[in-house]
């Protein structure tokens, strides 16, 4: 395997962007931060049942994404899904619930970790076979193009997933028919314990865009407004008719694949240059350095979040457990 | 006796309207396409009608926005058709050979027949397989008989016509349904030009003009009889009533029941039947293991076993792929031959 570190560009300057969009960025980054970190716990104290794969450390791409989109737009979630869906809008009371399994929680306890989604934020409850989701998002975009309702998809995946048959077959349908989609790669470098550079000879995945003859571009992922102006581009080109557009966004996971990997498979070296990059804390001191921020607001944020957080862990604990007949119930509509 | 549902019958009419299964189709999908513009075709080859030419016409009516033909990538299309429906649209996917269904069977299985299971009801997914089934000659590959296959999974609907009227009543209400629906027609039945078409007294049949659906999950008593019942679906529909036309000339009386759907299945008209009947046949071309005649089996021993007089029997392909010479091929699908020695040892005395 070959190393690879973290290139990040030169920050771009804050005051192009408005106020509310960047204080939106940070407390959307540090609620999934949090989110995963309270899961994390309470996971380990045995209180969560089924298993997680959690975000953390790819915050700023999930972020950056979703906050490029209309509200309206919809998005498909990865077995990694909580930080996706939680940028798109998902209350983080209805996701903590449907973690724990509770009738109260956004697929009523059907769906857990790895299906939570809340379509009514635009979030389709999430895909966990990797590569699955890229066709259903060219559909749901299909439906928007013929509709004309002028919204788009945006298709998250891991660079797993561009190693799959359904992955390059809705690439092929999607860039065939110019429909409304923007290919997320949100690319941590590892599919369970795989490196990349172990299983393609591509350098980037965005090299594979041309074969589809659509726009492929490989950003650094630890950075929003990085991911935000690329995101935004690709949407706009989307929504204008002239088709799809893949989004390589590079970051890295800064736990294991799941609750119960180290990840120890992971060189030293490519861990701690990574980790080193923590785009939350990384975010909190750029925005210290534009005068519209400081300490004070920042705390009021992150104290909101907090209680916001401990409401829905609450919430969650609290609520009831789906009444048996619920198993028989949403097989047919 | 538990309540039967209504069910309409075929008529007869005038001769122009005798249609086979695949003019049925054309004509329910047609009028579908007119009724609902959220309903288009997408599939291999379609602009030429497709293998069986059940879209044959179609582009040159509703154009290439809502005749859709595709690159050879059928989990891509399958999960295509899945997001444009949850999207609101109501997209019929047209298979050249059901056997081409394994290559999206992540697609059908774990995405298409369980989002709205797993998001809690939040999305609907009204989503049509129009598929050729079973054994036509072709080898192992193109011989498949899907709905076995399918008949495990829950969370999607099974229909399986075997007559004319039949499958546009059932194709329309299948457009219709807001679930995932499986439409099998067997290869033999389509009728379509250069096609073989299974000679039975009900291969083509009149078809009326006027506007009718079928409901899915109600069975059909095709020939009514008091000796035995047998229960076949698509071809082994159409050899059953040929044995039972043919052995009502030697005395024995034949009911047939024809499930129509196998998920959901109407239990309810085939225990009836067992129990006016005392005798069971069950006559399937899928595998004979875990076939759905097992389950029929079951169902009319668990409610009917008292009125059993004979030993219940099922027919089936053995288990094993289909094989191509022509001989070995007719070798392993149920036979006339063989229903009507199974029928003649059930119901001697």
């Amino acid at each position: 395997m070959q190393i690879k570190k973290p290139k990040p560009p030169e920050p771009r300057e804050l005051s192009g962007y408005e106020d509310g969009l960047l204080m939106e960025m940070y407390r959307r980054m540090f609620l999934i931060r949090n989110f995963e970190l309270s899961v994390n716990d309470l996971f380990l104290r045995g209180l969560m049942p089924g298993t997680i794969h959690l975000s953390h450390g790819q915050e700023a791409t999930t972020v950056g994404a979703c906050l490029a989109l209309h509200e309206n737009d919809v998005v498909t979630l990865t077995h990694r899904g909580h930080g996706q869906g939680l940028a798109k809008g998902i209350t983080p009371k209805s996701m903590m619930a449907e973690l724990f399994g509770k009738v109260t929680g956004c697929c009523m306890g059907k769906g857990g970790s790895l299906h939570v989604g809340d379509i009514s934020v635009g979030a389709l409850p999430a895909i966990a076979i990797v590569g699955a989701s890229s066709p259903i998002a060219a559909g749901m975009a299909f439906a928007f193009k013929r509709h004309q309702t002028g919204q788009i998809a945006c298709n998250f995946f891991g660079e797993g997933a561009a190693n799959k048959g359904d992955w390059h077959e809705a690439l092929n349908l999607a860039a065939l028919w110019a429909l409304p989609v923007v290919f997320l790669c949100e690319n941590n470098l590892y599919g369970v314990s795989t490196h990349m550079t172990d299983v393609m000879l591509n350098e980037y995945v965005s090299e594979r865009a041309a074969a589809y003859h659509m726009p492929g571009v490989t950003i650094y992922g630890n950075d929003p407004i990085e991911v935000y102006d690329t995101v935004l581009e690709a949407a706009e080109r989307a929504r204008r008719g002239d088709g799809p557009t893949l989004v390589e966004s590079l970051t890295y996971r800064r736990g294991g694949h799941k609750r119960d990997d180290p990840g120890t498979y992971r060189p030293q070296e490519e861990v701690e240059a990574w980790l080193a990059q923590d785009p939350v804390p990384a975010f909190r001191e750029r925005l210290l350095t534009d005068k519209r921020f400081d300490e004070e607001r920042l705390s009021g944020i992150e104290e909101a979040v907090g209680a916001e957080l401990d409401h829905a862990v609450e919430f969650a604990l609290s609520s009831d457990d789906p009444p048996t007949e619920l198993a028989l119930e949403h097989v047919y509509a | 006796m538990p309540e039967q549902t209504a069910s309409p019958k075929a008529q007869t009419g005038t001769a122009e309207r005798d249609l086979t299964i695949v003019q049925a189709l054309r004509e329910a999908v047609r009028e579908e396409m007119y009724r609902d513009e959220d309903v288009f075709v997408i599939g291999e080859d379609i602009r030429i009608g497709g293998s069986f030419l059940f879209t044959l016409g179609l582009l040159d009516e509703f154009g290439p926005d809502r005749v859709i033909n595709t690159p050879i990538s059928e989990a891509g299309f399958v999960g295509l058709a899945t997001g444009a429906a949850i999207q609101g649209m109501r997209p019929i996917i047209d298979f050249q050979y059901g056997d081409f269904l394994f290559t999206a069977f992540d697609q059908i299985i774990q995405q298409a027949t369980k989002l709205r299971y797993m998001s809690g009801g939040q999305v609907k997914i009204p989503l049509v397989f129009q598929l050729p089934t079973g054994a036509s000659g072709r080898g192992a590959q193109h011989a498949n008989a899907m709905e076995g296959f399918f008949y495990h999974i829950p969370g999607l609907k099974l229909v399986t016509p075997a007559s004319p009227y039949d499958a546009k009543g059932l194709f329309k209400s299948a457009v219709r349904d807001d679930n995932v629906v499986l439409f099998c027609v067997h290869k033999h039945l389509y009728g379509s030009k250069g096609r073989q078409l299974q000679e039975s007294s009900i291969a083509r049949q009149y078809v009326p003009e006027e506007e009718y659906t079928i409901p899915l999950g109600v069975a059909d008593v095709k020939r009514e009889g008091s000796d035995i019942t047998v229960v076949a679906n698509l071809l082994m529909l159409h050899r059953a009533l040929n044995v039972a036309a043919e052995l009502a000339g030697e005395g024995i009386s034949v009911e047939v029941v024809d499930p129509r759907t196998l998920a959901p299945l109407d239990s309810d008209t085939i225990v009836a039947s067992v129990k006016k009947t005392g005798r069971l046949l069950v006559v399937e071309e899928n595998s004979e293991r875990g076939g759905w005649g097992a389950q029929v089996v079951a169902d009319v021993a668990s409610q009917a076993i008292g009125y059993i007089d004979a030993p219940i029997r099922r027919l089936a392909t053995p288990d094993v792929p289909i094989p191509f010479a022509p001989v070995l091929e007719e070798a392993v699908i149920p036979s006339q031959t063989q229903i009507r020695e199974a029928i003649l040892e059930l119901v001697r005395p």
